[in-house]
């Protein structure tokens, strides 16, 4: 009896202690409602002024750029046209060559480390992989600028390759292969990383099940383990697409600062040819944010990241659910 | 009465049917008096003439890290019949049977000497999936794998041969495999669902047909029992006598009454030695060792 | 036994031949093996380079001078504006980060009602996880350039809020350390077996009771972890630092009162010296930017080691199960 008094109280204290809690992460949905509202909101003049054209080419993305830059001051004069195609083609380009080539090479590579490497080779290995999923991507822009750039201007581009191209744009090394493959190798250990742990998991019960079965190792690994560790290769391929799409410094360091489209009917020369991502482009462009409808294309550009990179995560939900059926359950 | 006659042994399986307390059968008592620890319900006559030999070990130790697990055992594996292993926990009965399709070379620390043979030659010449293929293993926790009914069976046909064959060429195989461990008239109308969502029982029958599906000729079982109720564990039984008449069985057991129901000879470990080996009869009933008649009478274990 | 012991022989293969395999599969086997050898080289050249290049270009008097801008380099001093600003930096992130990620795991995990409400938490910190951190930035640009936030920077001639200072980039670096924090801390807690709280709701404590004195205690490495993680990132973005903390080399106050003049002021970090001492920047100064990179790399271990310690501990046994 004596106790009940402090009893009710445990109690409202519990329930405002759920109402904070709850009130504290619903922040989380709050801001992504905003972050629609307030990036949508400023882009609409963009999207507004050139409708679904806004997405297809046509023109010199950069010469556009500047014209809107250059807009004269009275509001009813901004100039908007704005062809973001090239923009947005570098950008999955970039994106599906890194994340296509990354995750051949990280299940490869983490098959090796979980099943093949030598215990010693492991000890060091797994650990200095998971240090690279850490490391800032400018320090990969910074070895990528200093020194894949340069190497693949002066000893991959011949002079004549130069010249084929020069009226239309300057090779220098800052090219989509140089971006694709620092890219590459930002996202490989964060992937592998992951790929580790999940394939760490598979039960043994699974792997010796098969093994006394009489089928060989190789096809144990693949037919059992990698295929138990389906979920979470999607996820690591979902974090690692988002890694890359949303990557911005690094790109706009090694990309080459040119609103140019590669062109694959050029042969070699489309691996040598510079890009922009939409992400550099922000960058790049950061200091015309105050400039009105500068700001509103830049804006336009984050919305088109921001719907991507939601759907990336919808994407991966959904490639998750077919794999539940047979899971462990 | 229970006072006056405590149970002879230990693990008393309920197997569904009341009569397993009735007075055992007139059969040769032990030493100190007490009946053998068996139920009177053996489901079969004894096979009359034993088989040909199909594997045998000779002089097997294997170690872990140096330590010893089974040392120096001598024992044949006949056509046609079911030999168990029984013994106390720790005794060496798993790492024997794991050895015969040489399973213990997954663990890095083990090593071994002495020689099994499958049909005269040596399992160490043998390729080991090859090998693995003719002695086949299903474990004492069920493992289906996490895909369908269907895949878990194909499983081995689909990754042992040099090509992968077609969905519609391993339907026979599979549904025979089915047929054979007892499993296909509960499965029948839905192949495709999730091999684990079947129960317990019904998930180790699969682990069964898994086995069969790849046709092998010894068929190691490690204590498959023991994760298992009542009913499953007498389906299973059942399903292993069907068995023996095709190839050779080898299953370890922790349940006496069990190995007394099902087996042909019996293997008495005790750590890590082949303390007794006969017929099932002369195991249970006038066992050489003191040790063997103190523990199938349950006075250790 | 040991008698027995000479009897046995050397190991058994543990590794199977692969005379028996598919062609395909020792295609395979090969390509795992070749890809296996180029992480090794890769990663021994990314890391031998860092390092070369760090102790070629690092001198200890470039840590505590401040930055100049100059056309002449031997002139454009250290980079302990850039240090300080990082510190300041990650210190701000983290301490949102933290008390907020902390309240949606527990929220998530021992409440989670209404079931729906808890989903969208879900998948709304996995959005914010998958959000590129330039879209944080303009985002925070836009945010903090309202009325309200002025307090946050300062306001510039024509009433234009600046919203670029510690504090708005902070509250956006928190954003990229939330969903770590989350993760981690869920995890520690899903990993707390259910007889634990039961037997602290046994004696009387009520639900809040017992996450702040069972609970929270026991999932402590775990927050730690994920705030570790968060703090690596934070340390590591450059594109937020680009757009929100203004581009100026050193600490620049804005206002009087002591401390919050320098946190609504603007300012630089490590990442953005070194990507202003790049090719691609103005400064052009590779030898500061490599020496610059080295030390934010070092920083990168030193927070990698920590998490390493703290799962470590974490894995050890702490409930009889």
């Amino acid at each position: 009896m004596a106790d009940l008094p402090g009893r009710v109280s445990g109690q409202r204290q519990d329930r405002r202690a759920e109402l904070g809690l709850g009130a504290l992460a619903s922040c989380v949905l709050l801001l992504i409602v905003g972050m629609v509202v307030f990036v949508f909101g400023k882009a609409w003049p963009s999207f507004a002024h050139n409708g679904l054209a806004w997405f297809g080419g046509g023109g010199n993305v950069d010469r556009q750029l500047t014209d809107i830059f250059n807009s004269p001051a009275n509001p009813s004069n901004y100039v908007y046209k704005m062809h973001a195609w090239p923009l947005l083609y570098g950008t999955a380009v970039t994106t599906l060559g890194a994340v296509v080539i990354g995750i051949t090479f990280a299940l490869l590579s983490a098959v090796f480390i979980v099943e093949f490497a030598p215990a010693q080779l492991r000890r060091v290995l797994e650990p200095v992989v998971r240090l690279l999923a850490a490391v800032p991507s400018v320090i990969y822009g910074l070895i990528g600028i200093l020194v894949i750039v340069p190497f693949v201007g002066n000893h991959l581009i011949s002079q004549g390759r130069k010249e084929s191209v020069q009226f239309v744009v300057q090779l220098n090394g800052t090219s989509l292969l140089v971006a694709v493959l620092i890219l590459t190798v930002m996202i490989v250990p964060i992937m592998i990383a992951i790929m580790v742990d999940a394939l760490r998991a598979v039960p043994s019960a699974w792997t010796e099940g098969s093994a006394a079965l009489g089928v060989n190792r190789w096809r144990t690994i693949w037919s059992i383990s990698v295929r138990a560790a389906r979920p979470a290769i999607v996820a690591a391929a979902v974090l690692a697409t988002a890694r890359a799409l949303g990557e911005a410094i690094m790109l706009s360091m090694v990309s080459g600062s040119v609103g140019f489209a590669p062109n694959p009917i050029d042969g070699l020369t489309f691996f040598v040819e510079p890009t922009r991502p939409l992400a550099a482009t922000i960058v790049d462009n950061a200091e015309g944010l105050s400039v009105k409808p500068f700001g509103q294309t830049l804006y336009a550009f984050a919305a088109v990241l921001l719907v991507s990179s939601m759907f990336l995560s919808l994407a991966g939900w959904a490639a998750k659910q077919p794999l539940r059926k047979y899971g462990n359950a | 009465m229970d006072q006056v006659m405590p149970p002879p042994v230990r693990r008393i399986v309920v197997d569904g049917e009341p009569t397993t307390v009735a007075p055992p059968p007139p059969r040769p008592e032990t030493a100190n008096g007490h009946p053998t620890g068996v139920t009177p319900l053996r489901r079969r006559a004894r096979t009359s003439s034993p088989g040909r030999e199909r594997m045998r070990v000779e002089e097997l130790s294997v170690a872990y890290a140096g330590k010893l697990a089974v040392k120096e055992v001598t024992l044949p594996v006949r056509q046609g019949e079911v030999l168990a292993l029984i013994g106390p926990s720790g005794c060496g009965k798993t790492t024997l049977l794991r050895s015969l399709n040489r399973l213990t070379e997954l663990t890095p620390t083990a090593s071994r000497s002495g020689r099994i043979l499958l049909d005269d030659a040596d399992v160490e010449r043998f390729e080991v999936t090859d090998l693995r293929r003719r002695v086949s293993m299903v474990f004492q926790q069920p493992n289906p794998f996490p895909m369908s009914v269907f895949d878990n069976v194909a499983y081995a046909l689909r990754e042992q041969g040099s090509k992968r064959p077609r969905k519609h060429d391993l339907q026979p195989a599979v549904h025979d495999a089915l047929a054979r461990a007892g499993l296909l008239a509960e499965v029948q109308d839905d192949l495709d669902r999730p091999a684990l969502r079947l129960s317990g029982g019904q998930q180790q029958r699969l682990c069964i047909a898994r086995s069969l599906a790849a046709r092998p000729e010894v068929l190691l079982l490690d204590e498959p029992c023991s994760a298992l109720d009542p009913q499953s564990t007498a389906k299973i039984e059942e399903l292993i006598l069907e068995l023996r008449r095709e190839l050779a069985v080898v299953i370890v057991t922790h349940n006496l009454q069990q190995a007394f129901r099902i087996a042909d000879h019996v293997g008495f470990m005790y750590l890590g030695h082949l303390e007794e080996y006969g017929p099932v009869d002369q195991v249970f009933g006038t066992a050489k060792s003191k040790r063997t008649r103190d523990y199938v009478s349950g006075a250790f274990g | 036994m040991a008698a027995h012991a000479h009897a046995v022989a050397p190991r058994t293969r543990a590794v199977e031949s692969t005379r028996s395999w598919r062609t395909l599969d020792r295609i395979g086997l090969l390509f795992c093996w070749a890809a296996g050898i180029a992480l090794c080289l890769i990663t021994a050249a990314i890391v031998l380079y860092m390092l070369v290049k760090g102790v070629q270009f690092l001198r200890p008097h470039l840590l505590v001078t401040h930055p100049q801008p100059d056309l002449d380099q031997s002139k454009t001093g250290g980079f302990l504006d850039p240090i300080l600003g990082t510190l300041i930096l990650t210190v701000i992130g983290i301490s949102v980060a933290l008390p907020l990620g902390v309240a949606t795991a527990v929220w998530l995990t021992e409440y989670g009602r209404p079931a729906s409400l808890a989903r969208a938490v879900e998948s709304g910190v996995e959005i914010v996880a998958g959000t590129p951190s330039i879209v944080l930035a303009i985002f925070g640009l836009v945010v903090f350039q309202q009325h309200i936030f002025s307090w946050m920077s300062f306001t510039a001639q024509g009433n234009a809020v600046f919203a670029r200072s510690f504090l708005t980039a902070g509250a956006m670096m928190s954003l990229i350390a939330l969903p770590l924090v989350v993760g981690s801390t869920r995890e520690a807690l899903q990993s707390i077996p259910r007889h634990v709280r039961e037997a602290s709701y046994a004696l009387g404590k009520s639900r809040f009771a017992t996450i702040r004195r069972v609970l929270l205690p026991a999932a402590r490495p775990g927050m730690a972890t994920g705030a570790t993680l968060g703090m690596g990132r934070i340390a590591g973005d450059t594109a937020i630092v680009v757009i929100l903390l203004g581009a100026s080399l050193q600490l620049q106050a804005e206002g009087s009162t002591p401390l919050l003049k320098t946190l609504r002021g603007t300012g630089s970090t490590l990442t953005s010296y070194v990507y202003n001492n790049s090719p691609a920047g103005e400064g052009n100064a590779p030898q500061k930017a490599y020496a610059a990179a080295f030390v934010l790399l070092l920083i990168v271990v030193a927070l990698n080691f920590a998490v390493d310690v703290l799962v470590r501990r974490r894995k050890e046994p702490q409930w009889i199960r």
